[in-house]
């Protein structure tokens, strides 16, 4: 019970860092550059595909034995269209201004290849609980890699963040930083951050085996 | 020949089945049965959410239509829609509708507190540097000029095309933007027109933003393509809107 206990929690926070999928596995690139100009944008962006990611997890997993394996892909597709079609009337309900800066990308969660790729990798194979804690897991490292490039964006490129200003009037907003080269700019920062962070993890794990080795 | 194939079909699924375990062919019934089964779920979810949102959807696109206008006329309390039909005539657009027949063109009549006309408001597409620039312009009959714009929906360059909303330069080509009729009312007297910055001479032209002069262009040619369709057709009838009904 522990272990299982144990397993189900690794599974959860497995997409937040371990397998984070955008800056570990750099999966669903295309939202991910394109929508993080604000901090809100990103923040929105990240919790629409965590919200369409769980109820499809969950669905899948709920009908997994009775999916033909021909049909799985047409079935997997039908279930996320559907929650994207949801999550596209809900923005719409909640504000038709965020609705106009998401654009085409809310429709496009469809053909997110972090969705696809749970759905068959995980919810197909395990039950709905540790199926849906999997893709929360997920969901929430997609949103927080989508608000780390939002804000930074944000913040360098307009001087504000959640729309409030940092700095004060003398600031000159950094443009690039919210024109699509902004975005490779600091995707590739955020990545080199994560990579040094890596790197200095197996440095100073290294020496202490080695060690142990010996004596 | 025709015994061949049946019998090699019979032959390989064994064979395959005796080297891979067991991966049987699901049999089709089951799979139109889960096929339709998943679409039944999803079409109950998608139409749940549908009629869930539906009149918090229609009450957003309300508010934002009628700020738009707001911003373009700002002595209006209250607007009405309505359509100017292909052969003449302008028509009320109810609550319901949604559906606008061919050639008719929408606009939005603004009314100010004690009910009487405060302008017309109609919306206008140019081609931008990026995508189509929709804007929403304020026409004012007194003086047959436009009288605001503001811009309903863009994607261009941040910094530099989207500064037709905040250059106040630009911005002053539309205090009283000349789009009077000829006298037969049949077409703009002057079409309005776009100049490099600093020569407008004419109440009928727009000094472009330098550096954005392809954004500035589709200003122009929204306001002046919306006006020809609309105008001529509009001001016969202005005294039918000249209160609110």
């Amino acid at each position: 019970m522990n272990t299982a206990q144990y397993k189900t929690w690794d599974e959860f926070t497995e997409g937040i860092w371990r397998q984070n999928p955008v800056f570990v596995m750099v999966l669903g690139m295309c939202p991910v550059l394109a929508v993080s100009v604000s901090a809100v944008n990103a923040l929105s962006m990240g919790l629409a595909t965590m919200f369409v990611l769980v109820c499809s997890c969950g669905l899948v997993s709920l009908l997994r034995r009775m999916v033909p394996k021909e049909v799985r892909i047409a079935v997997y597709i039908v279930i996320i269209a559907t929650f994207v079609t949801a999550v596209d009337y809900a923005i719409q309900a909640i504000s038709l201004a965020l609705y106009d800066a998401l654009g085409a990308f809310i429709q496009l969660i469809v053909v997110n290849c972090i969705i696809l790729g749970r759905a068959e990798a995980h919810a197909s194979k395990n039950p709905p609980l540790p199926a849906m804690l999997n893709a929360a897991g997920m969901g929430i490292g997609f949103a927080v890699g989508l608000f780390a490039l939002g804000a930074v964006r944000e913040i360098l490129g307009a001087g504000t963040l959640f729309g409030i200003t940092l700095f004060g009037a003398s600031f000159q907003p950094w443009v690039i930083m919210v024109l699509p080269p902004g975005g490779f700019f600091v995707l590739g920062a955020w990545l080199l951050f994560f990579a040094w962070l890596e790197r200095r993890k197996l440095r100073r794990a290294a020496p202490t085996t080695e060690a142990g080795q010996h004596v | 020949m025709s015994d061949q194939p049946s019998s090699d079909k019979k032959v390989i699924p064994i064979a395959v089945a005796a080297g891979e375990a067991a991966v049987p062919e699901s049999p089709t019934g089951a799979m139109i049965r889960t096929l339709g089964l998943v679409s039944a779920i999803c079409g109950l979810i998608i139409v749940g959410a549908y009629q869930g949102t539906y009149d918090a959807v229609a009450a957003n696109k309300r508010i934002a239509t009628e700020r738009a206008v707001f911003k373009v006329l700002p002595k209006a309390k209250s607007i009405e829609e309505f359509v100017a039909q292909a052969g003449g005539g302008i028509a009320r657009v109810g609550a319901g509708d949604t559906a606008i027949a061919a050639g008719a063109v929408k606009f939005f009549a603004a009314y100010d507190d004690a009910g009487k006309l405060a302008g017309i408001a109609a919306e206008g597409v140019g081609k931008g540097y990026a995508d189509n620039v929709r804007i929403m312009f304020g026409y004012q009959p007194d003086c047959q000029c436009v009288v605001g714009i503001g811009v309903v929906a863009m994607r261009e360059t941040p910094g530099i095309g989207d500064k037709i909303i905040t250059d106040r330069e630009f911005l002053a080509n539309f205090t009283a933007l000349d789009v009077k009729l000829k006298a037969d009312l049949s077409a703009l007297a002057n079409e309005v027109k776009v100049v490099k910055r600093g020569s407008k001479t004419d109440p009928w032209q727009i000094d472009a933003i330098a550096g954005a002069t392809i954004t500035s262009r589709a200003v122009g040619k929204a306001i002046n393509d919306s006006a020809q369709a609309l105008l001529p057709r509009l001001v016969p009838k202005l005294d039918t809107l000249a209160t609110k009904s």
